[in-house]
């Protein structure tokens, strides 16, 4: 006994080295697990009230090409008001992409709340935000991030006042898309290397795939509204073994200045997560 | 007590540094992310025991992953060079750690050739422990080779810009 008490004493440091990389380790490599954790309050916490006063100081200073995105946004929008058109049929588009958000009416299945983005990277291999936003102002993990011009992430964890949103700029992020011209149903991902070029995978070859056309959220996506933005293919690539293609795809959201971001909720994401249920119980 | 006072406000300086400035600048390249605030540890005095240094390393670490939303990733990296540090200092000085005052690593007090020896390995470990652990959840050996060169490259250079325009061991002697 004595001499197990010595041996610890006299490897004390070596002792200590050891847990304390295990520690770290544990919370490296349970990531997803950290996110539910309280550390991960305390964390945001103190990250997020740095990030929200130096936001102050940078937001003044990009004030003009902000208000430029966000004027162009509008004359998009204000374009795709119904007064805005008078074609006779307009049907399916129309339907989906509703803007009145009040919630007496039953139309509009997708609700944006606005929020501000006060932290962001681009040149890691796990790209997050913080947005000054949380539980209070009903943001909840797993809702969709658009910005002014395309889709930004989805959100992991919602604090009281703060969430942290996987950018998709992120190595575990996958988003289903689909090219505007109608066909072909792919997946996006990054590989980790340049922060406006994002990857489009398992579209089969059969479609016929060009430079310049453009890449769009897929209606079969639950969290993200239809037909939202993504990119503009920059570069084809034929993955011979698999018969699909790999694609680049010019982001069009520049990732180094967003500032503005709208959270969407999906009004009927209950009723998708139920059927979703019976169909794989069954 | 005084001492203290100046590490935490050194460290401070350095995270805020690293993540209001080093962190927000669009990158050179994919490869060069420059990593600056460990040169805390690196900077610690002389004297100071294995244990707290551990702890202290640990700290440290933590408290960048908070900033960087990557737990435990630089944790990890500076716990292993708080432990390597005793080491290295005893290998490049033949000098018993009570023999030092309140001196830290400097180009004066360990000569300068010494001191860039010190530097350049404890920022390599670093960086090659943190870009290894990153290269292990996502695998790309070409990545991780060129990373992990450019990024040490244009640490060790940052940090001797910084060492020549800040004078560290001239007050509280």
């Amino acid at each position: 006994m004595r001499n197990i008490y010595l041996f610890l004493l006299r490897n004390s440091v070596l002792i200590l080295f050891l847990t304390l990389q295990s520690v770290s380790l544990y919370f490296l490599f349970n990531f997803n697990r950290f996110h539910e954790s309280a550390l991960n309050m305390v964390a945001s916490d103190i990250a997020g009230a740095v990030y929200r006063n130096t936001d102050k100081i940078e937001a003044y200073l990009s004030l003009q090409s902000e208000n430029n995105r966000l004027r162009e946004q509008n004359a998009r929008l204000l374009s795709a008001l119904p007064a805005g058109n008078l074609l006779p049929d307009t049907g399916t588009t129309l339907v989906t992409k509703k803007f009145r958000i009040d919630s007496i009416s039953v139309g509009g299945q997708f609700q944006f709340l606005p929020a501000r983005i006060i932290s962001n990277s681009v040149f890691l291999q796990q790209n997050y935000m913080i947005i000054h936003r949380g539980r209070q102002q009903g943001i909840e993990p797993n809702l969709a991030v658009v910005g002014p011009d395309g889709i930004v992430g989805t959100v992991v964890s919602a604090g009281a006042n703060m969430s942290t949103i996987m950018s998709l700029l992120h190595r575990q992020s996958r988003v289903i898309a689909v090219l505007k011209k109608g066909s072909g149903l792919g997946e996006i991902s990054w590989d980790g290397k340049d922060p406006g070029l994002l990857n489009l995978r398992k579209i089969p070859t059969t479609v016929e795939v060009s430079k310049g056309d453009t890449v769009v959220t897929s209606p079969y996506s639950d969290k993200f509204p239809p037909g939202y933005t993504i990119g503009v293919v920059e570069r084809v690539e034929k993955d011979q073994e698999t018969n699909t293609y790999l694609l680049w795809v010019r982001s069009s959201i520049d990732f180094n200045t967003v500032q503005h971001a709208f959270v969407v909720k999906n009004r009927l994401q209950d009723e998708i997560d139920q059927i979703n249920k019976t169909i794989i119980k069954e | 007590m005084t001492l203290g006072i100046k590490h935490i406000v050194r460290f401070i300086l350095l995270l805020a540094f690293q993540v209001l400035f080093l962190n927000r600048i669009p990158p050179l390249h994919q490869f060069i992310v420059p990593y600056i605030y460990f040169v805390f540890i690196i900077w610690l005095p002389f004297r100071i025991s294995r244990a707290p240094l551990l702890l202290i390393s640990f700290t440290t670490g933590m408290l960048a992953d908070f900033f960087f939303i990557t737990p435990g990733l630089h944790a990890a990296s500076c716990v292993l060079i708080g432990y390597l540090r005793p080491f290295l200092i005893n290998l490049l000085l033949p000098k018993e750690q009570t023999e030092w005052g309140a001196e830290e690593p400097d180009r004066k007090t360990m000569g300068l050739f010494t001191y860039g020896i010190y530097l350049s390995i404890m920022t390599f470990v670093h960086h090659f422990y943190l870009i290894l652990l990153e290269w292990m959840q996502f695998g790309d050996f070409i990545y991780f080779i060129g990373k992990l060169s450019g990024t040490s490259v244009i640490s060790v250079f940052l940090i001797i810009i910084i060492d020549l325009f800040i004078k560290r061991n001239s007050r509280n002697r």
